[in-house]
């Protein structure tokens, strides 16, 4: 089987997302991946020397700068009809192109796959983790976005792939970029840190939760998150939010500071190794998937803590 | 403009599914069932584009079985106009809905379509992609926000790092996101008029949509289960911890 994944990137680096995605692609054939951006030669160089990677399709054009989903999935659609499955990150951007190309393909996309059973099964959760789906697709040809804390990274250095330039049709005159907010920070990413220290309603305000969770996670040179509750309250902005509809991690240890635990929430971080939960209500269902809990009063607890480090 | 909200019946959020012992899917027998959160954001939003008078008709569609005209009735409480119920038992998969969608957006050419980025039970978030693609019209998912701006709109999305605007060429498709705004709920006096809003029954043979699954669940099951740990006295306890997992 031949593969194509979509390489997440910013024109400059490949994320790590993408790694993650190789990782399932490799298991299912030969990986070759598309870069589409704009100026973004140095990005296809990178992806070649991911290990396992046999070829780079290259599309450097203004229509692919900011990953339009309307430019991509057909540059990506025409592209499949030499290769037997598509696949991307189940990211924001993945989730944006992946269904676009399915749709051009008359394919039924696999979504957020955590597993791969055959060549044409696949793992799933359904209802937000609270329950896990096998299917079986009857599609000649495969389009599956890939949960990336399912599978492990693909190393970035080791491959030797050839990179071919190649071109689609370009702007579809359908969309343009406006501008984008993106949160400039010294910080591991979310998705892909060792630690994360989280924040939730308990911490009361924004001022609280910088004051309290800030200084902890740079102690423990983790990343930060948030409880959806706690993104409501407008405490932080949305890019930090965990859960079902904010994202999904499994961090080696994770840090839940204020979050009682709602359903939402779990489902986007209870596949951590090591949860660690401090709230002050001993009830909070949070203990009851925590591997180690501290009941106290975060305001006390919280600076205690970052200062015994 | 008219705008078009397709909406789906899910089995309510608020209830924990049941997975069936034989490992045929969830059990929804018996349990209540509402309409998906993200499409009740799709409602409102098209609702306050109407009273903004941006909007001049909202079209609220459902794919499912006939029961589904309870959460169609609700969408014309909230302040849609008329409902189409395409009747449909069994399994709908994205692909179909946005084939079936699509012929609809054929037939009522609106300006935009309103979504929700994905549906709570399958948790697919395809169907407005799919039908950006099959209409070949722009897309903007996972909308925080939603202007006009004349012969386009121009739509915040939530993605990964923060937020990203786009302007799309009318006509559109939008996909909601959480933040986009909060729902109203519908007061009595409108649940009593939305009884005698038009609401159409179709099937998929009308619209000659195929609605054969092209996926086939072999087995759901429960997801593993977490065990409680322990509880730590204090602080120091912790520390000692955190050490011992090589992070301190």
């Amino acid at each position: 089987m031949k593969t194509l994944v979509l390489v997440e990137h910013d024109n400059a680096s490949v994320k790590d997302a993408t790694l993650h995605t190789v990782t399932a692609a490799a298991r299912l054939g030969e990986v070759h991946l598309l870069v589409a951006g704009q100026g973004c030669a140095a990005v296809a160089d990178a992806a070649a020397r991911i290990a396992g990677v046999a070829k780079v399709h290259l599309a450097d054009d203004a229509a692919y700068a900011h990953q339009l989903p309307e430019n991509v999935a057909s540059l990506a659609a025409g592209l499949m009809a030499d290769h037997d499955a598509f696949l991307a990150a189940a990211t924001t951007t993945g989730k944006n192109i992946a269904p676009r190309v399915a749709a051009l393909l008359d394919v039924m996309q696999i979504s957020d796959i955590i597993a791969i059973d055959g060549p044409d099964s696949f793992t799933r959760p359904i209802y937000a983790g609270n329950a896990i789906a096998k299917v079986r697709t009857s599609d000649k040809k495969l389009v599956i976005t890939v949960r990336g804390t399912a599978f492990d990274k693909a190393a970035a250095e080791g491959g030797s792939g050839t990179v071919e330039a190649v071109s689609g049709a370009g702007e579809s005159g359908l969309s343009s970029f406006v501008s984008e907010e993106l949160a400039a920070s010294e910080r591991p990413e979310l998705t892909s840190a060792r630690v994360i220290v989280s924040g939730g309603r308990g911490l009361g305000s924004g001022e609280n939760y910088h004051a309290l969770i800030d200084p902890l996670a740079d102690k423990l040179g983790a990343a930060v998150g948030a409880s959806r509750a706690a993104v409501d309250a407008g405490f932080v902005p949305n890019d930090y939010q965990v859960g079902q509809t904010g994202k999904i991690v499994a961090p080696e240890v994770y840090i839940a500071i204020g979050i009682s635990g709602a359903i939402q929430h779990l489902a986007g971080m209870k596949d951590s190794k090591t949860i660690i939960a401090i709230n002050k209500d001993e009830d909070a269902p949070i203990f009851q998937i925590a591997d180690i809990g501290l009941v106290a009063d975060l305001f006390k607890a919280v600076p205690e803590l970052t200062e015994k480090l | 403009m008219k705008v078009l909200v397709p909406v789906k019946r899910v089995l309510d959020y608020n209830l924990k599914p049941r997975v069936k012992a034989d490992g045929s899917g969830v059990d929804l027998a018996n349990v209540k069932q509402s309409m998906n959160p993200f499409d009740e954001i799709a409602v409102e939003e098209a609702i306050r584009l109407k009273e903004k008078g941006a909007a001049s008709e909202i079209v609220a569609v459902s794919i499912g079985e006939a029961k589904a005209q309870e959460t169609l009735r609700t969408a014309l409480a909230m302040g849609a106009d008329r409902a189409i119920l395409i009747v449909h038992e069994g399994v709908a998969e994205p692909l179909a809905v946005a084939k079936l969608l699509k012929a609809i957006a054929d037939e009522e050419q609106p300006g935009l379509v309103i979504l929700g980025k994905q549906a709570i039970d399958d948790d697919s978030n395809q169907t407005g992609q799919m039908l950006a693609a099959l209409l070949g019209w722009p897309q903007g998912t996972f909308a925080s926000k939603v202007e006009m701006a004349g012969e386009s709109v121009n739509v915040t999305r939530e993605v990964d790092g923060g937020l990203e605007t786009v302007a799309l060429k009318l006509p559109a498709i939008v996909t909601t996101d959480l933040r986009l705004n909060e729902p109203r709920y519908a007061s009595l006096p409108n649940i009593m008029k939305a009884k005698s809003k038009p609401l159409a029954q179709k099937t998929p043979a009308d619209y000659g949509v195929d609605m054969t699954p092209r996926l086939t669940t072999l087995n759901v099951s429960e997801p593993p289960r977490r065990q409680a740990g322990i509880k730590v006295a204090d602080v120091d306890a912790l520390v000692e911890k955190l050490k011992a997992l090589g992070v301190a």
